[in-house]
């Protein structure tokens, strides 16, 4: 009996450190095998998205992808220049847009507010929500804000990103709020003890050793953003723009608006140039996800 | 935003520190910079107060045009023609939302079990990004998948469905796998989160491995699974890019996936691409439709909220 129990014992131990049963009824096989393939079809997905586009595109992954503006009348030397020039000029007005607000909310968030007071509790319940508000909704609402701010047209640069930074600011308050909250107390404590004022503490110890995780929530919310085109479409963003924007009031277009343009065209050879611009918009997204995976591994400090 | 508040560093101090807040002094800068913080942090507040203002006002010019009895339960939607019945576009929402979590919900639940119940740290390290990829994949190149690879090639093909070129069945497929990292991943965490004590309790009572995982794992964590779906249901309601591209711009009360059909967002994305003048009607319906998915995803997401709260087991 005693045996026995050990032996139980130690492969339930076995069990629980390696995630291994010696269990291999048909039942438990079936079901194992079941959960491998929902993980399996993730993959295979995602590697269906990439090679299927890939070969669709190919044809066209050439300089003139890059160095023509879109063209109907010759399809085989369209290309997306005016669309990856202009969502590079969207992320900046994003970036310049949502970093500060973001980090700002979040060091109040996490720093100085009073969680018993009514309209900080408010606050928090609000970002909740609005992190879940449809992405289409956030272009209503930069349609509106632009009239406020009194400009003619809102599918200029600034309209395009007052949309994307307000899309992307509850991911950069969360993930921000995340790094701020993982700095250790002790710190902020004899920051506190040498006589150094709240805001000096935060700013001089505490947001210094955040920043590693808010540049990696930033650049992943950033990375979101590039990729969105309908809060753009509601915008009222153009498609067919033949020269470089120039600034934060210029008119542009972006990538995902050009993809989605050409992809509902006819033409076999649009839809190939299509292709091979999604696999840019991939290649920059991977980048970035890339770079905010090297950020996290390379700076993040464990305390 | 009073100055006493000044000598607590954030709310999390201890009561010992606020005793020895620095009361006595001062700090005329360090209050302006707390109200500039203030201000930020209250712009998601704004936020949500001009969204709100945004959609409405235009939407009470519509009802003045159409009533709302009309909105809700018509089921015609030509506003061209002076048919505002909305029931067309949110049935063909619900029911790709609905094929989207007949996809989403198995698998994401399975990759996620897999993940946190029988993966080694090794296979866990590698396939969480893959993950994490899925999720960043834009939905416009889901929606050219969709209509380039999943209607032609699989549905028509390679499985013999007779089914149009725009149709809800490949946009529901499509948007379902969307939709699986969403799932997967907050399922994950929750199932993480269940005390190893639970399972080395039921695995010393002689249950298997899956028994372990079904019975015990998985009640354990059914909040915060709850909660992960009702978020991805909220996700699928209010994606455009794969419901415009894949399933059409054709209101219709069809209840066959093999049909293309006009969902909210696939209506308000191929009617703002039409330059519509301010103030016109159709600009005016686009907030109506808008409105109308802010309230049914706000609605959602309160219930993911209250169940998250609800439901919460602390261990």
């Amino acid at each position: 009996m005693a045996s026995t129990a050990v032996a139980t014992a130690r492969e339930t131990t076995t069990v629980i450190a390696t995630g291994r049963g010696r269990d291999r009824s048909p039942g438990s096989l079936a079901f194992l095998i079941a959960l491998w393939a929902s993980l399996f079809f993730a993959v295979v997905v995602l590697l269906a998205i990439i090679i299927s586009t890939a070969i669709d595109g190919a044809a066209r992954f050439d300089g003139a992808l890059f160095g023509n503006y879109l063209s109907g009348l010759f399809p085989e030397t369209s290309g997306f220049r005016a669309g990856i020039l202009g969502s590079m000029w969207l992320m900046l007005g994003t970036a310049l847009l949502a970093v500060p607000l973001g980090i700002a909310s979040a060091l109040y968030l996490e720093e100085f507010a009073n969680r018993n007071r009514w309209y900080n509790r408010l606050i928090e319940l609000n970002l909740q929500n609005l992190a879940a508000v449809p992405a289409i909704v956030y272009g209503l609402l930069a349609v509106a804000a632009m009239s406020v701010l009194g400009f003619q047209s809102s599918g200029i640069v600034l309209g395009g990103s007052i949309a994307l930074a307000l899309l992307i600011l509850p991911v950069v308050i969360i993930t921000t709020r995340e790094a701020v909250r993982a700095v250790p107390r002790e710190i902020r404590d004899g920051s506190l003890a040498l006589g150094a004022t709240v805001w000096q503490t935060t700013w001089k110890q505490t947001l210094p050793s955040a920043i590693p995780g808010i540049a990696t929530g930033t650049i992943l919310g950033l990375s979101r953003a590039i990729g969105e085109a309908a809060p753009l479409l509601l915008v009222g963003v153009a498609v067919g723009i033949r020269f470089d924007p120039n600034g934060f009031l210029s008119a542009f277009t972006a990538l995902p608006m050009q993809i989605y343009n050409q992809t509902s065209r006819p033409q076999e050879e649009l839809q190939t140039a299509a292709a091979a611009a999604i696999i840019v918009l991939l290649v920059m997204i991977l980048g970035m996800n890339a770079l905010a995976i090297f950020i996290r591994n390379k700076f993040q400090r464990t305390w | 935003m009073s100055l006493s508040s000044n000598g607590a560093a954030g709310s999390s101090s201890g009561a010992g520190l606020q005793r020895v807040s620095l009361k006595g002094k001062s700090r005329p800068g360090e209050t302006v910079i707390k109200a500039v913080l203030f201000v930020a942090a209250m712009i998601s507040v704004v936020t949500t107060i001009a969204i709100i203002i945004t959609l409405i006002r235009p939407t009470i010019d519509f009802l003045g045009e159409a009533s709302l009895v009309t909105f809700l339960t018509g089921t015609e939607w030509a506003p061209r023609s002076g048919e505002f019945g909305a029931i067309p576009l949110v049935k063909a929402t619900f029911l790709i939302t609905l094929i989207s979590l007949l996809v989403a919900v198995p698998v994401g639940l399975g990759a996620a079990m897999y993940l946190s119940e029988y993966a080694s740290p090794r296979v866990r390290k590698i396939f969480k990004p893959v993950l994490e990829l899925l999720a960043g994949v834009p939905s416009v190149v889901y929606g050219f998948f969709a209509i380039t690879l999943v209607t032609p090639f699989l549905l028509q093909d390679l499985l013999n469905i007779d089914v149009n070129f725009t149709n809800a069945l490949a946009a529901g497929l499509v948007l379902g796998v969307m939709i699986v990292p969403t799932v997967a991943s907050l399922s994950e965490d929750a199932m993480s989160a269940v005390p190893l004590a639970l399972r080395q309790g039921s695995q010393a009572m002689g249950a298997n491995k899956m028994q372990t995982t079904l019975r015990v794992v998985f009640p354990a964590a059914l909040s915060g699974i709850a909660a992960a779906i009702v978020l991805g249901l909220s996700r699928a309601v209010g994606e455009t890019m794969i419901v415009t591209l894949a399933s059409g711009s054709l209101p219709n009360m069809s209840a066959d996936p093999r049909d293309g059909m006009q969902a909210m967002t696939g209506y308000m994305a191929t009617t703002a691409g039409g330059e519509n003048p301010v103030g016109s009607l159709e600009y005016n319906t686009l907030f109506a439709i808008g409105l109308l998915l802010f309230v049914i995803t706000l609605v959602i997401n309160m219930i993911s909220i209250s169940l998250v709260r609800r439901f919460r087991q602390e261990y």
